[in-house]
Order: structure tokens, then sequence, then C-alpha cells
């Protein structure tokens, strides 16, 4: 059977800047398998800008942003297969992909999974009425809008405020569609701040909170929808429905990390992430496969998920050399944080935690404590779910275990 | 106008089954159907199980065509290529009256002729399905599931190999006597036939009366379902039948495929095709759910779909209505198949038969030298070997072009869908060959590259039909045209 030192499944900005490192880091043979005919992931479907203001430290859109990671990948000496679609990674490390060419088993020594995640859709969150047509998630109105140039309807709804819808509403604005309103059922909106202002505010597009979708008409197509406003447990309350004309509705209602190779291969998964669940070091439950970017947990910057890939790769790269199993100190939270990742940190190495808060907030404190002691302390002037908080750990202590508290 | 000795309305189960058993035949048959392919009615819109008759009043014709019906139908499976798994299936009580209602229900299906019936308790009942809290449970051996997309599919394509002609996208909406028989408007073609076969489903009545023959009225009665991604169960749980209800109660279904089905309902409604699912009733089959497996996880929802009973039979009567399979004693010409509900398809080969005796009655039906009964369908990719997807990929390089990842089903497959023996068109083609769109993910990847191959085929993308005729999800180019 063919081998390889390193397998990186998915390439997106997290598998071609985990490929990437892990040449850099002396891996011999790196293999990126990509079951699109392009590399680069979501990001080719992302015409607008606002890509690598971190990292480059100037806003690209996405397919600048991707081109730069794809020379990177070939003048490091990447092999990549692209419209390979890998179906299947056994726990022992062998993967199985389908190309035109053939079907492939290639045996890996350690595997990156960076497969990106999926958008939410209106089944499975089973709107009643009947199923008429037009009705799509935001990401496939990006994809054959940009990349395809097709148009899609002159009235237009959107349900739920996640990045996507937004960025949507301006791009459909723009293509002269009348963008009636994006519908939030929170209280507050789920996108970023940013792309409230530029895509809706700018536009004069109202963003409707604590109200939503309760009904789905149309015989054949969509012809309007009826909303209604939500109380705190997310109840309609009666009287406040509202008729919408529409020819299309557009769902940006979440983003769902894509694990079935990983739940298929018997990785431990995090109910709460969707992703797996991972170590100080980005491992899985099965030595040597590791996780990076949206598969592993829904990012809002594409720079964090190549920074992550990375670190990915680095511990691969580690894995690979044999590096001794180092101890691990477990993570707890407490407070309004709904979830932190990883939940276990290297001993004597700096620690990176990535996590997100339930609900917005002002004013808060956040600190990560070991045995009493204060590891890192930082002021939140304003949290807000749908901006993930990062922090360095600076050399992890060995110790019982790392309480992250925001208050 | 073209000439036929049979015309079948209707591209359900039962006109499809009708057309296959006609096929063999020395005739020259037709099927005209409103929708863009068959079985997207009511034969579309079910549990998809095959009955085994135990349920149906002793006597009547339901009873002796679904215990015939289940007696062929895996050997009808195997012959036309169509996905059928013998489960078994359980109907599960709680009590000491709900045992003895079972211990009823045992009797009137033997007295139907049903085999393989045994009441098993609590214990045998968790050796079967470890989750189920129920006390006592009546064993149905000879329940089986099936694909209902591809029985009808397979059906109508088998029968087209052997040279029946499908009309698709053509409402029948005028029929004129004549001498010989009839004139037919169905949809953009003038069709002559000397006997008509109404299967029209839910329409029956009115096409029954557009042939002469106003004696029937439908009333719609819904049932609504929840679809949820594939779990554990391995085989359908039935509550024991309580009296006054319709249809036999929400139920937990396997699919072929392994997917939960929850439901139906049954609610009577006034427009026949309204297929929505609606609030409150979602709710009630989440809470009778809950009852019969309360280990079921909702958030594996997929989604929600409907089905409608043509009834023969009004809200509140207590009438039973049995399946109408005659000749209309008021038009000669007309065979009526009206008020098939369940166990409809489960009973559609024997209804078949029955019409072509009805048929023989002033037809001569010769079979012909060079019949084909059996059909392949579109290999189902995800479900071979590696050796064996490894062969068609070398046979044919679309094999190996994955378009459904929930799914697995590539581009060789959906381009043999597009491509179909019946002429069926519009993206739910592919959807009820492949199971393509049907995964988790809804469509989010494969709807893309499903219109992304047929824009490479030439097609406008306004001139894309969804599910429906004039269902055109695309409105065309935005501004500066074609990529
Ligand atoms: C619509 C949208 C707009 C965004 N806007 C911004 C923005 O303005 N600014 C910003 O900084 N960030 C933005 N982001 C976030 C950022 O782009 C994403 O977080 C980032 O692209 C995620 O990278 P990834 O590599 O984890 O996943 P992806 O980019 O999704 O890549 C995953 C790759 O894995 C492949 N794959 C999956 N399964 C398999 C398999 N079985 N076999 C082979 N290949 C497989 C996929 O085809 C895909 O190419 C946006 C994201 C989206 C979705
Ligand atoms: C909720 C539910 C669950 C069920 N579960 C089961 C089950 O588990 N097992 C089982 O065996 N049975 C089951 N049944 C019953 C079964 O589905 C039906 O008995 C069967 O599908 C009837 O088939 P048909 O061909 O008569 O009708 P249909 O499938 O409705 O076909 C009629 C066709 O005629 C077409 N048509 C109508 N009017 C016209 C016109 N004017 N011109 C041209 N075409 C026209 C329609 O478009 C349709 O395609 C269930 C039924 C329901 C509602």
């Amino acid at each position: 059977m063919e081998r390889a030192d390193l397998i990186v499944i998915g390439g997106g900005p997290a598998g071609l800047a985990a490929a990437v490192r892990a040449k850099e880091k002396g891996v011999d043979r790196v293999l990126l398998l990509e079951r699109n005919p392009v590399l680069g992931g979501i990001l080719n479907q992302c015409i607008h800008d606002g890509f690598g203001v971190l990292r480059f430290g100037s806003a690209m859109s996405g397919p600048e942003y991707a081109a730069r990671f794809i020379q990177m990948a070939r003048d490091a000496g990447v092999e990549t297969v692209t419209g390979a679609m890998v179906v299947e990674l056994s726990p022992d490390k062998k993967v199985t992909y389908i190309t035109p060419q053939g079907l492939f088993e290639v045996q890996a020594k350690a595997v990156i999974l960076s497969t990106g995640c999926r958008e939410r859709t209106r089944g499975a969150l089973a709107v009643p009425g009947n199923r008429p047509a037009g009705v799509y998630t935001a990401g496939v109105v990006q994809y054959l809008m940009n990349m395809r140039n097709i148009a899609f309807g002159k009235n237009v709804v959107i349900m739920g405020s996640g990045d996507i819808g937004l960025i949507m509403a301006r791009r459909m604005t723009l293509e002269g569609a009348r963008v009636h309103c994006v519908l939030e059922k929170l209280p507050f909106c789920s996108g970023l701040p940013r792309n409230v202002r530029q895509c809706l505010e700018d536009f004069d597009i109202p963003l409707c909170l604590a109200e939503t979708v309760k009904e789905i008409h149309g015989d054949d197509h969509i012809t309007h929808v009826i909303t209604a406003k939500v109380d705190e447990k997310g109840r309609f309350i009666p009287g406040s429905e509202r008729t919408i004309p529409c020819d299309v509705l557009v769902l940006s209602v979440g983003l769902i990390p894509e694990n079935e190779l990983a739940k298929a291969c018997g990785i431990e998964m995090d109910p709460v992430t969707g992703g797996a669940l991972v170590d100080g070091d980005l491992m899985t439950s099965v030595p040597g496969v590791f996780s990076c970017g949206n598969g592993l947990h829904v990012h809002d910057l594409v720079d964090l998920v190549s920074e992550e890939g990375e670190r990915a790769a680095e511990h691969a790269a580690a894995y690979l050399e044999g590096a001794a199993n180092k101890p691990m100190v477990p993570v707890t939270v407490s407070g309004g944080i709904r979830y932190v990742l990883p939940r276990q940190l290297t001993a004597g190495e700096d620690g990176y935690l990535s996590m997100r808060v339930m609900l917005p907030g002002r004013d808060q404190k956040l600190t990560v404590t070991a045995g009493g002691r204060t590891l890192v302390s930082r002021k939140m002037k304003r949290v807000m779910p749908s901006e993930m908080i990062r922090l360095k750990v600076k050399d992890v202590p060995a110790c019982e275990q790392v309480e992250v508290s925001l208050v | 106008m073209t000439k036929y000795d049979v015309l079948i309305v209707g591209g359900g189960s039962v006109g499809c089954a009708v057309a296959y058993a006609l096929s063999r035949y020395d005739l020259k048959a037709a099927v005209a159907e409103k929708e863009l392919d068959v079985g997207m009615g009511t034969s579309g819109r079910n549990s998809g199980v095959v009955h085994a008759g135990f349920n149906n009043r002793p006597g009547s014709l339901m009873a002796k065509l679904c215990v015939e019906g289940n007696e062929g139908f895996e050997a009808l499976c195997k012959t036309l290529d169509i996905p059928y798994k013998k489960t078994g299936k359980l109907i599960v009580g709680y009590d000491e009256a709900d045992h003895q209602a079972l211990i009823k229900l045992k009797e009137q299906g033997e007295k139907n002729g049903v085999k393989g019936l045994e009441i098993i308790d609590g214990a045998a009942i968790r050796a079967i399905e470890p989750d189920l809290p129920a006390s006592w449970a009546m064993l149905s051996r000879n329940t089986a599931v099936f694909n209902p997309f591809l029985y009808s599919i397979h059906l109508a394509e088998a029968s087209a190999q052997n040279g029946v002609q499908y009309y698709l996208n053509s409402p029948v909406t005028a029929v004129e006597a004549t001498e010989e028989g009839y004139r037919v408007q169905a949809g953009d073609h003038t069709l002559a036939c000397r006997t008509l076969i109404n299967s029209a489903g839910l329409f029956a009545d009115k096409v029954s009366a557009m042939a002469g023959d106003p004696s029937f009225t439908i009333y719609p009665c819904r049932g609504e379902y929840y679809l949820l991604d594939k779990g554990t169960l391995k085989m359908p749980v039935y509550p024991v039948p309580r009296p006054g209800v319709g249809g036999l109660g929400v139920h937990l279904t396997v699919t072929v495929d392994g997917n939960i089905l929850i439901g139906p309902s049954a609610d009577y409604i006034e427009d026949h095709e309204d297929y929505s699912t609606t609030e409150p009733i979602l709710g009630q089959l989440r809470r009778e759910a809950m009852i019969l497996l309360p280990t079921l996880n909702m958030r594996t929802v997929i989604g929600t779909y409907a089905g409608v009973r043509p009834k023969l039979v009004k809200k509140g009567e207590a009438n039973f209505g049995d399946f109408v399979i005659e000749r209309s004693p008021k038009a000669k010409h007309l065979i009526n198949l009206i008020g098939i509900e369940s166990p409809g398809i489960t009973a559609s080969m024997p209804i078949a038969r029955m019409v072509l005796d009805i048929l023989s009655e002033d037809t001569e039906l010769v079979e012909k030298p060079d019949f084909v009964p059996t059909y392949r369908g579109i290999p189902p990719f995800a479900e071979l070997s590696r050796a064996e997807q490894r062969a068609l990929i070398e046979e044919d390089p679309d094999y190996g072009d994955v378009v459904c990842r929930c799914e697995t089903v590539t581009r060789a497959q959906v381009k043999r869908a597009l491509h179909n023996p019946i002429g069926a068109t519009g993206v739910i083609a592919v959807k009820n060959r492949t199971r393509s769109t049907m995964g988790r993910c809804n469509g989010g990847y494969c709807f893309q590259r499903i219109v992304e191959l047929l824009l490479s085929e030439g097609k406008a993308p306004q001139d894309i039909d969804l599910k429906r005729r004039g269902d055109r999800p695309l409105l065309g180019y935005v501004k500066g045209g074609q990529a």
C-alpha cells in the first residue's frame, strides 16, 4: 500500500496552513487531499474583503487570501490531490479516497482533519408549512451567485443573522433584489458587528431581533412567510405575526463542523462544539489524528483558522518524531462561557485557548487560574457570542487543573 | 392523435404496477401523469412498509390483496432491483387491555391468512429493541420495508423498456367519450384510447367523473411525518390500533436506508394536495413517539413531510371504505381504481392482476415473446464494496466524482438519473433515483453541483425545474451574464 508520513484531509485555509507548516517542520511526505477541483475551501466563494487583517495587516478577498497559501504549499513541496473525496479514515490511519482516476488507499503515520463545516438547514429545524422551492442556505446562494453568476429572486427574506446571511444581504441588494429584513430569533445578532454595519446598516436593511419565521407558504414556489416575535424561552408571541411576501428565503442559521469521517473512525466528539474532543496538542482520542479549523469548532476569522492549522501541524510533526507523551492539565470553565477549547493543556508549554460566551455582556473579567495562582487576567469591555475569544497561557504549570472564568 | 389500446391516468405505484403488468402483452399502452416524474403523489409520501395484512377487515379486498401483495413483494423487488428489507414489525402495548387487543389482532390476521405472527412479552421485546418500554407486542415476521420512490420508478422504467409510453408533465383535463373509447387531453397531448384505467389517486373521483361516472367523492386525509437521520431502530414499531382513529396510529418506521420516520397523523383537510406540516401535529408526533421510544433523539431531525390518504369515507363516518377496483357500471371503457389508500402499495401488484382480469373481458391479452421482466436501476455506489466501487470508476471516471457527500452519490449516477428512460425531468428526478439532496445536509452540498451539471449540459438556469411543473427556483443570470 502507498504510504505517507502525514495526510491532511481538506484543503481549505486550515489544511493548507497545516500542510505548509508540516513541510517547514521537516515532515517528509505530506499529502493534502481536497474534494473540490481547487484548493482554498470556502474562501473561493467569499469574494468580499476582510480576510487576513490579523495575519497580513491588509483586508483581502477570500480567493486572494487562499492564493497566498496555495503558493506557499506549492513552494514548500506539499503533494496535493484535488477532486479527491476522502470516504474513510480507519483508526490505524489508513485513508481511502475516490477520484475520477480511481479509488486509492494510503497508509499514513499521522493525519490532520481540516474538513471545515456545513450549514444548518431549515429541514433540521423543521419549520412547519409545505416545502416550496425558493428556500436556500446562504452558502448555496453565495456559491451559485459568486461562482456561477446565478440570480435567485427579487424579494428576499433572510432567516438567521449568521455572517454569511449578512454578507448575502448586501450581495443580493447590490444585484438588484430587495432584502426585506434579516430575522434573528435571539435577542442579539449572531454575526460580527462589523458585518451588521457594513452589510445591513449601510444598505438600510432592518435587523429584526427576537423574531423568526413561523410558517413558510407557497404551493410550488415560496410566496410569503409568516413571522412572529418570540419570548425569552423561544416561544411565539401570539398576535405578533407579520406576513412578508418573498420569492427567496435565505437561511443563515448556523454552521456545524463536518465530522462524518471522524465519527465513523470512532473519534470522541464534543457535543457542544460539534467537533472532535482534542487535547492540548489538538490531538483527538485516536493517537496521531489531529483536528483544526472549522471542522474542530466554528471560527469567525480565517487568520485564526490558519494559525490553528499551523499548531496542529507542529504537534503532528512532534508526534511523528516520537516526542514523549507530555502531562496534560484539564481545563475547567465557570461563568458565562459556552465552551472552551481544548479541554486540556500541555504542562510546561504555552497553551492556546479559544472560547465563546453564551450571552452578550459588558465590563466583565476573564481570568485563568491554576491552584489559586492567576495566570492571565483580562478586562473584557464587551463580549459577544459571535466573537471568539482567544487567550495565550504562557508556560502552563503542572497542576491539578486550570480554571477559566468570566464574571 | 396517437391511439392506444390502454391509457392509464396516474403514474403512482398503482398505475405503474398496472403498466408493468400490461407490458407483458402485445398491446399499445401509455401512462399520463401530471407531475414531472412518477410516484410524486401518495406513492412517494407514505411509510414505505410492506404490510402483512392483519390490520384489514376480514373478507375485504384490502385484506385479500394485501396478503397476496406481501407474499409476492420480495420476489418483485428482486426482479426490479428495488431496495427491500424484511425487517419484521412490532405492534406494542402496555397493559392487559392492550394485551387482549393484540391477541384479537393476531386472530384477525390469521383469519386473513397472515403468517408469522407471534405475541411476545417485554423481555422478548427488549431482546429485539432494548429501549422500548412496552410490556406486550405482536411480532409480525413478514412485514418489510422498501424504497417507495424506486418502487414506482423501476416499475415505470421496466414497463417503458417493454414499450409503454410515458407522458409526464401531462395532466388529464378533459375526457371525451367516442365510438370506440375515449379521446383524452393530457397536457399538450391529445390521445385516443379504447380503455381508460383511472389510477389518479387523490383525483380519481374527478377523472372518473370526466369519463362519465360521477359516483365518487374522495375525502383527503393528511398524515404528517418527521424524517430523522439514520439511527439504530431495527424494525417498525406501531402502537396497538385504537378504535376510531383513522390510519394505524403514529408509529416509528425504519426506512430501507436506516433513517427513522415518525408519523403519520390522520386529519381530514380541504385541499387534496396540501402537503403542509403543522406545528400542533408535529408536537403530537413528538409526544407519541416519545411514548413508543423514550430515548429517541429529536436532534437528528432532517425534515418533515406529509402524505394524503384518498378516503372514500367522510370525517366522522364509521363506514369502512374498501378499495374500488371495477369496470365502471356507468362507462364501459373505464376501469376505476379508487380509494386506494393503505395498504395500496403493498397491494399494487395484485390490483394490477385484477385489472388484467377485468381488461381481458373485452381485450385479448397475448404475451409478447420479447418481454423482459427484469430491470436494473442505477448502481447504489455508496452501498457497494470497495472492489465494486473501484471497478465502476475504472469503467466510467464519473463514478469517481462524488456529487452528494452525505449519501456518497456520484456524477455518473446523477447523469443516469437525468437521462432516465421515462423522460422524468427536474432536480426531483435525481433525488428520487439517487437519494442526492436527501441526506443530513438537505442538499446544501449537492444542489449546487446538480445545477452545475445541468448548466454544463446546456440548460439555462431559469429552465431548471425543482419538484413540479413551473417550479423554477433560479431566476437566470445576474447582471453581467453567464459565468
Ligand atoms: C461564507 C463565509 C464567509 C466568511 N467571511 C469571513 C471574513 O470576511 N473574514 C474572515 O476572516 N473569515 C471569514 N470566514 C471564516 C473563514 O473563511 C473560515 O473560518 C475558514 O475558511 C475555515 O477554514 P477551514 O479550512 O477550516 O474550512 P473550509 O474553508 O471549509 O475548508 C475545508 C475543506 O475541506 C474539504 N473537505 C471536507 N471534507 C472532505 C473530504 N471528506 N475529503 C476531501 N476534502 C474534504 C472541503 O472541500 C474544503 O475545501 C467566512 C466563512 C464563511 C463560510
Ligand atoms: C400517510 C400514508 C402512509 C401510507 N403508508 C403505506 C405503507 O406503509 N404501505 C403501503 O403499502 N401503503 C401505504 N400507504 C398507501 C399508499 O401510499 C397508497 O395506497 C398508494 O400510494 C396509492 O397509489 P396510487 O398510485 O393509487 O396513488 P398516487 O400515488 O397518488 O398516484 C396517483 C397519480 O395520479 C396523478 N394524477 C392525479 N390526477 C391526475 C390527472 N388529472 N392527470 C394525470 N395524472 C394525475 C398524480 O399526480 C399521482 O402521481 C400510505 C398512505 C398514506 C397517505
